[in-house]
């Protein structure tokens, strides 16, 4: 057994939006849909990134945000990173599903759709530039904050439509937590099964450093994908997050420090 | 399986290794619930610490690796994190780091209120300036000074962790003993080790060295706690690779009274200390032995 990092390269880089760049490597792992690989720039820092692509490409699609999404913004094809993983569980897969994306959540949710059937896709987005993935998932329902593209208005009003109409045994989401919060709110009051897939700052990625503990679950471990049963008993789903020393703050204070 | 540790009881020999999923309440609960005897804390400092950058943690085929650099909330998180121990169905070991000895004995004042059962002092980590081996606090004076300090502030037993590195490490635990320690905790991470990626042609540890722990580091933890058990009375906390009930008897027959746990997780999952315990059971068993306690220091004779 061994946890380092594999130096892969960089084949091909496409840009999502203005702030959001896939990266594709020259290695294929083998994954499920919601796992994630630790990505090393030397010398600089090692974060957690879901797979948006699994198969016959490799690849994870980031928002730049802080010193490490900067400089890996600034690589070319042909530059090389170094990559550990897959970690974590994954979703399961359920019929009769809906897949509700907020932002860059569209990220870990990419080839879970690919793996579902005919699932109901909610793709959102602040605004038009903001989106991520529409052309890829062209029968998705998509919403924006400020109506620049398909529907105004945010992804949960959609949902609550679509449950209205349409039979759901499972809602798979991603996307800011306050968002996922609310998806799982609805989700409960509906009666249906809910899988979110979570994001906290990690370290080893393996479930014994403990640093992205939420209620006495490993997010890298048991995570980062949480149903139902255990999303009611995380107060901390929507509630708490950990800054680099541990220190227990708000989600917002947390998500404020990770994009600083 | 009962185990009477500095007058504290234990329901099996089993403890978590400070470092290792001791950020939180709820994870020492769950720890707990997974049959540890008994759990240790990630160490505190006074102020919060961020630690090293990452790449902190990593494994490779002999053991695992960590700089982690005791990233911690410091006294004002843990007095948040850790109230009401009470409730949790096991002891709860503090652990306490510093770098002069009033650092160690500001923490202690600090944690004074909370429901510790014992404070773990570690004066032997291998990757942290200003703490541990780098801060020279394995030398026998260091160590009676910071051990003399602490004890004087506190009337809970006091462990104090060793170092594997260490020349003679008979001769720090004695330090420690004379200086009014409770218990040894032996060992800490060995080393430092380092691993360098050869495509990338740099160490992977961003603070490039790493303490070792898991089975590469097991022969020398059984050595030193073998060394330890000649030097003093006191009693043992055994820590460094151990993985299985085997291991653990190992350590108890080297000298240890407990056995600490840590990177054992990464090979077996949280429920190692449950599985541990059952095979302790059943090899003590199948060879005769009524409890543990005959079992402690039996390689000796």
């Amino acid at each position: 057994m061994s946890e380092l990092p594999e130096i892969v390269k960089i084949i091909k880089i496409t840009q999502e939006n203005p702030c959001v760049k896939t990266f594709f490597f020259d290695k294929r792992i083998q994954a499920k849909p919601g796992q994630f690989v630790m990505a090393w720039i030397p010398g600089l820092d090692e974060k957690p990134f879901s797979l948006s692509y699994v198969g016959k490409e490799t690849g994870i699609t980031v928002e730049e945000k802080g010193k490490f999404t900067k400089r890996l913004f600034q690589m070319k094809e042909g530059d090389k990173i170094g990559i550990r993983g897959p970690y974590g569980n994954s979703f399961g897969l359920k019929a009769n599903a809906c897949v509700v994306a907020g932002g860059c959540g569209i990220a870990p949710l990419s080839t879970l759709i690919e793996n579902l059937k005919n699932p109901f896709v909610i793709l959102g987005a602040r605004s038009k530039d903001r989106l991520i993935f529409e052309k890829r998932f062209p029968n998705a329902k998509i919403t924006t904050d400020d109506g620049s593209f398909g529907e105004k208005g945010f992804v949960t009003d959609v949902l609550k439509n679509v449950l209205r109409d349409r039979k759901s045994e499972v809602i798979y989401t991603c996307g800011p937590e306050v968002m996922m919060k609310k998806v799982f709110e609805i989700c409960e009051s509906h009666k249906i099964g809910c899988q979110a897939s979570l994001e906290r700052y990690m370290k080893c990625g393996f479930g014994v450093c403990g640093q992205c503990e939420v209620n006495g679950f490993r997010v890298c471990k048991e995570g980062p994908v949480f149903s139902s049963e255990s999303l009611r008993e995380m107060k901390g789903f929507g509630g708490f997050a950990r800054l680099k020393s541990g220190e227990r703050v708000s989600v917002s204070e947390y998500i404020q420090w990770r994009c600083a | 399986m009962e185990t009477k540790l500095c007058g504290i009881k234990l329901k099996n020999p089993t403890v978590l290794a400070s470092g290792i999923l001791g950020t939180s309440k709820s994870l020492l609960a769950r720890v707990i619930g997974n049959g540890a005897g008994a759990v240790t804390i990630k160490s505190i400092s006074f102020e919060a610490r961020e630690g090293h950058k990452n790449p902190t943690v990593i494994a490779f085929e002999g053991g695992m690796m960590n700089a982690v650099g005791y990233s911690n909330f410091g006294v004002a998180g843990a007095l948040k994190e850790f109230v009401n121990l009470n409730e949790l169905e096991a002891p709860i070991f503090a652990s306490v780091i510093g770098t002069e000895a009033e650092d160690f004995v500001k923490v202690v004042e600090g944690l004074k209120g909370l429901d510790f059962a014992a404070i773990e002092i570690p004066l032997s980590c291998p990757h942290t300036p200003g703490f541990g081996t780098l801060a020279g606090q394995d030398t026998p004076e260091k160590t009676f000074e910071i051990t003399k300090a602490v004890v004087k502030k506190t009337k809970k037993p006091v462990f104090i962790k060793l170092s594997p590195n260490t020349k003679n490490i008979g001769e720090v635990a004695k330090a420690a003993e004379k200086a009014g320690a409770s218990a040894i905790t032996a060992v800490n991470t060995m080393g430092p080790g380092m691993v360098i990626n050869i495509e990338a042609k740099k160490p992977v540890l961003d603070f490039k060295v790493g303490g070792v722990s898991g089975p590469a580091l097991k022969p020398v933890a059984v050595r030193c706690v073998y060394d330890v058990y000649e030097s003093v009375k006191i009693p043992i906390i055994g820590a460094g690779g151990v993985l299985t009930g085997k291991d653990a008897v190992e350590m108890m027959m080297a000298g240890a009274t407990a056995v600490g746990i840590g990177s054992g997780i990464y090979y077996r999952g949280i429920d190692i200390f449950r599985e541990v315990c059952s095979e302790i059971s059943e090899w003590v068993e199948k060879n005769g032995y009524k409890n543990l306690k005959e079992l402690v220091g039996v390689a000796h004779e």
